[in-house]
């Protein structure tokens, strides 16, 4: 894999490891002759890039944001539909098109840095942020729990409120009234001195000939009405009844089906391909042979290696008939490789420091151990991680000598179009590029190089081509959550406080605050060594938080226990300058009952993650009998500054804390002869009906800038865990997953004792 | 040919005896609410009903359906049109988050109702645990399921002050 390029650190530096998408929030002029073409229909009047009105007076908002599960369509449409006095029952939305008008930065900035009139609240990120932005040029992406508090605090909001605005000033010329006088409510204006009463709609078509202002008025907090209600989701319905429409639910006519395998090690290629027996299948219309494809990840540059495919009438037979080739590889002189030679490399690379670089150098770390009068240390290991979304990556292609189409669901619609683009010698405008719902995203669908498999094989049998991965190829051909190891050293002076603390790891990604500590040390020496390895890594669910998670907050609880202090306690104490953090902090204990008395065999852990602007307290119960860990209860308390929609948030935490369960408990991707060995759900599982705990979420409004709630929930789970683990069993869990340390106790390890024990 | 009756209707397919049903159903049948998630019998997105019970479609050669049953997540609602009230408890209970595991576990749902209208959590436990949710909305599920179970259970009760 290529390192970061410069690009990919600052775009990914705040946006956390993703990026985000940029719209033109404010720009003047009419938004019909730029993007009219693009989204309004009959009927429809576009008063502004994110928002149209019918002639029945619905409003659709147009959202620059992919559904992945997130839900955050629907919230962001609350967002403009506050600002814009809507009657919520007439609210729709529609995804906006992969077209550079909603993705163009450097105009969306301008207009920004213009000053556009946000509340105090937002304010003090919008420099930070914006900074970013400007380097995620290009880039129309879901991720980095970005879309709420960035696209919807600063686009949505002001584009409801500015089309409030100019549907106020029409119709108070239109009436002759003065426009102070005219109030809206439920996408009606009224004027109630003269009794006269209209729908949006009756001025659309007016107020469509206005320039948006750039400084609309925003409502406080307190007068909200639609942001904070918990609106049901308006993609649920079409998820029950079968109705959706996923990328691999389209047809095309004269359609055909491709199944594909790559390179098992990232960087081979295809030696040799017998393909005899496989052509003499029934169905089998050919099978082709496609280059690597270069493309720009999110998260630097990479090349997706050579695929063989089989094209069939069926999905079915073109499985069977892959299975049928026989295929050699060569392996780019990696067939040494394993996991354990890879964590081998880790441990000497930090062990010699190479080329040691630090995140944090405050105190002096080496004369605070000296004269501390406890050290302790440990090693942190995790392992590679694959994404598996419940929809394995799959997309349907046409292409012709001058056009390429193309059906898939996608976190980076305009992104993936510029790859196709690229890739294919075509000009963007004759890419075109439908998104469809995700069957989960995680990170994984921000990659583009399913999509240029699909187009390739299209462009090379010259008929429709649905491409699907297999589940064992998905997880083959991931871009990996990277294996990190960790090297601790905490000094606790006579007292039991924590007064130095060291952390050496390998291989800095996003976000690049992610090992940082929130607790008062004065000492602080964190640094990483680069170790790098052949593994494709990619943007996983809370990006690299989910490993220094972990390792933080476990052996932050290392040293609680050394002190000989009460977990909680012992953050607290360390917390009282970061109110905001020791307010979740405090919450969750209270919540999760934190000090009441436990049975045997059970234990409580704690932990606190402050990530993509939000934090993220959770304390997990668990049951640990035999060896066998149980989690039975996990407590939330998250503070995104404001929940604009609370069980859209709470959904979030959930579903953050499941995805985060399932790889401490169960995930590891492991490395043999250079490939990755899994293959299946048997051998690389997740959390299930009846081993999911009962998760309490507890949401604070503090007010504070707005954060992210898709992956906050993910980092902090391990770590309660793995401390719950340690309070019931008196064993450290320093690797995950979890199932593969060895938990029983003396007695239940003993033969004799298993014996009658079973 | 394979003849068996889909969501009331009689098909008619001609297929290769050997392809599963989960193929047959997206790809002749064109019925898409059917999902691929693994082909293993792992995950339980392409579950359905056979002859009422729930079955995974990935690994169920479409001969095998001869003369049968089978319902898909399209054929899940009332005969009237309505939604079934598994259907509307997922959406009460804002169950679905991608959405693509849920018509299998809507289905899975469904058969044990069926067989079991007032299950126990490890009930819930044994009959959904062979379906995945990657976005982890367990909770959510079993809320929803329970929420049904509890209505049928009342009904049984009808005109009892003990429901």
């Amino acid at each position: 894999m290529g390192k970061w390029t410069r690009r990919g650190v600052l775009s990914a530096g705040v946006l956390g490891g993703t990026g985000l998408v940029i719209g033109i929030a404010v720009r003047p002029g009419n938004p019909t002759e730029t993007a009219g073409h693009l989204v309004a229909g009959e009927g429809e009047n576009l008063l502004h890039i994110y928002l149209k009105i019918d002639d029945q007076n619905r409003a659709t908002a147009i959202l620059p944001h992919s559904e992945m599960g997130q839900g955050a369509q629907t919230a962001l449409t609350q967002m403009l539909a506050e600002e814009l006095d809507a009657d919520w029952d007439l609210m729709q939305f529609e995804e906006a098109p992969a077209d550079a008008e909603y993705a163009n930065m450097a105009v969306g900035r301008g207009y920004l840095f213009a000053g556009v009139d946000f509340p105090d609240a937002v304010v003090p990120t919008v420099d930070g942020l914006m900074l970013n932005l400007a380097d995620a040029m290009g880039m129309q992406v879901t991720g980095g729990s970005m879309s709420i508090r960035a696209t919807g605090q600063y686009f949505l909001r002001a584009a409801g409120a500015s089309v409030r605005e100019m549907l106020v000033k029409t119709a108070a010329k239109a009436w002759s009234v003065p426009a102070g006088e005219i109030r809206t409510a439920k996408s009606m204006l009224h004027h109630d001195a003269s009794g006269r009463s209209a729908p949006y709609s009756e001025f659309a078509a007016a107020a469509a000939e206005m320039t948006p202002s750039s400084t609309p008025k925003l409502k406080k907090s307190s007068e909200f009405s639609i942001i904070g209600q918990s609106k049901p989701r308006h993609d649920i319905p079409s998820k029950v009844d079968g109705t959706a429409m996923f990328a691999m639910d389209v047809k095309r006519p004269g359609m055909v089906y491709a199944a594909v395998k790559r390179t098992p090690v990232a960087g081979g290629s295809l030696k040799r391909v017998d393909d005899s027996a496989a052509r003499a299948m029934k169905g089998v219309i050919d099978v082709v042979k496609i280059g690597p494809a270069n493309a720009a990840g999110l998260v630097g540059t990479y090349s997706a290696g050579e695929t063989i495919a089989v094209v069939a009438d069926s999905y079915w037979k073109a499985e069977k008939a892959l299975a049928a080739l026989n295929l050699e590889w060569s392996t780019d002189g990696k067939e040494q490789v394993s996991s354990a030679s890879i964590f081998e490399q880790f441990d000497r690379d930090i062990s010699a420091g190479v080329d040691r670089a630090n995140d944090v150098a405050t105190g002096d770390a080496n004369a605070a151990f000296g004269s501390a009068a406890t050290v302790l240390t440990a090693d942190y290991r995790v392992p590679y991680l694959a994404h598996t979304c419940m929809e394995p990556p799959n997309a349907t292609a046409e292409v012709t000598a001058d056009h390429a189409e193309i059906w898939i669901g996608c976190q980076n619609p305009l992104g993936f179009r510029q790859h196709l683009a690229a890739n294919l010698g075509l000009d963007l405008e004759q890419v075109t590029l439908h998104n469809h719902f995700m069957g989960g995203g995680f990170g994984r669908k921000s990659n583009a190089d399913y999509a240029l498999q699909a187009a390739m094989i299209a462009r090379q049998v010259g008929r429709p081509v649905q491409m699907v991965y297999s589940r064992g190829e998905d997880i083959k051909q991931d871009f990996y959550r990277p294996a990190v190891q960790s090297r601790f050293k905490a000094g606790l002076d006579a007292d039991g406080k924590l007064v130095a603390w060291q952390n050496t790891y390998v291989d800095k990604h996003e976000p690049v605050e992610a090992p940082l500590i929130p607790y008062a040390v004065a000492s602080q020496d964190i640094g990483h060594v680069a170790s790098p390895t052949h593994v494709p890594f990619g943007a996983w669910r809370s990006v690299d938080h989910s490993q220094h998670g972990f390792f933080t907050e476990s052996f932050v609880d290392e040293a609680a226990h050394a002190a000989g202090r009460d977990p909680y306690e012992f953050r607290a104490e360390m917390l009282k300058d970061k109110p905001r953090m020791l307010a979740v902090l405090n919450r969750v204990a209270k919540e999760a009952g934190w000090g009441r008395p436990m049975e045997e065999g059970r234990g409580r852990g704690i932990s606190l993650q402050e990530s993509f602007g939000s934090i993220v307290g959770q304390v997990v119960e668990v049951t640990v009998s035999g060896g066998k860990t149980w989690v039975d209860r996990v407590v939330a308390v998250i503070d995104a500054g404001y929940a604009v929609s609370p069980d859209g948030m709470k959904a979030q935490v959930e579903s953050g804390v499941i995805y985060g369960l399932s790889a401490a408990m169960y995930g590891e991707i492991t490395i043999e002869k250079g490939a990755v060995a899994q293959s299946s759900f048997a051998d690389y599982d997740a959390i299930r009906m009846h081993d999911a705990p009962v998760i309490e979420t507890h949401i604070i409004n503090s007010g504070a800038a707005m954060g992210g709630a898709g992956e906050p929930g993910t980092p902090g789970v391990a770590p309660a865990l793995a401390n719950a683990i340690f309070d019931a069993t008196g064993k450290r869990v320093r690797t995950l997953p979890v199932i593969k340390a060895d938990l029983r106790s003396d007695a239940e390890a003993s033969p004799s004792v298993a014996a009658v024990g079973t | 040919m394979t003849t068996f009756t889909l969501n009331g209707e009689v098909r008619t397919v001609d297929a290769d005896p050997e392809t599963p049903a989960l193929w047959v159903i997206r790809e002749q049948l064109d019925l898409t609410g059917t999902k691929f998630g693994c082909g293993m019998a792992q995950c339980g997105a392409c579950t359905i009903h056979v002859n009422g019970c729930a079955q995974r479609s990935c690994i169920t050669p479409v001969a095998s359906l001869e003369g049968a049953s089978v319902t898909t997540i399209e054929g899940l609602k009332n005969a009237d049109g309505s939604l079934h009230a598994l259907q509307q408890a997922w959406i009460d209970q804002q169950a679905p988050q991608c959405g693509y595991c849920q018509s299998g576990q809507l289905m899975s749902a469904a058969a044990l109702l069926a067989e079991n209208p007032n299950p126990s959590d490890s009930d819930i436990d044994n009959a959904m645990r062979g379906n995945v949710c990657r976005c982890g909305m367990y909770g959510r599920i079993r809320s929803a399921i329970k929420q049904v179970a509890g209505a049928s259970f009342y009904d049984a009760m009808e005109g009892s002050q003990n429901g």
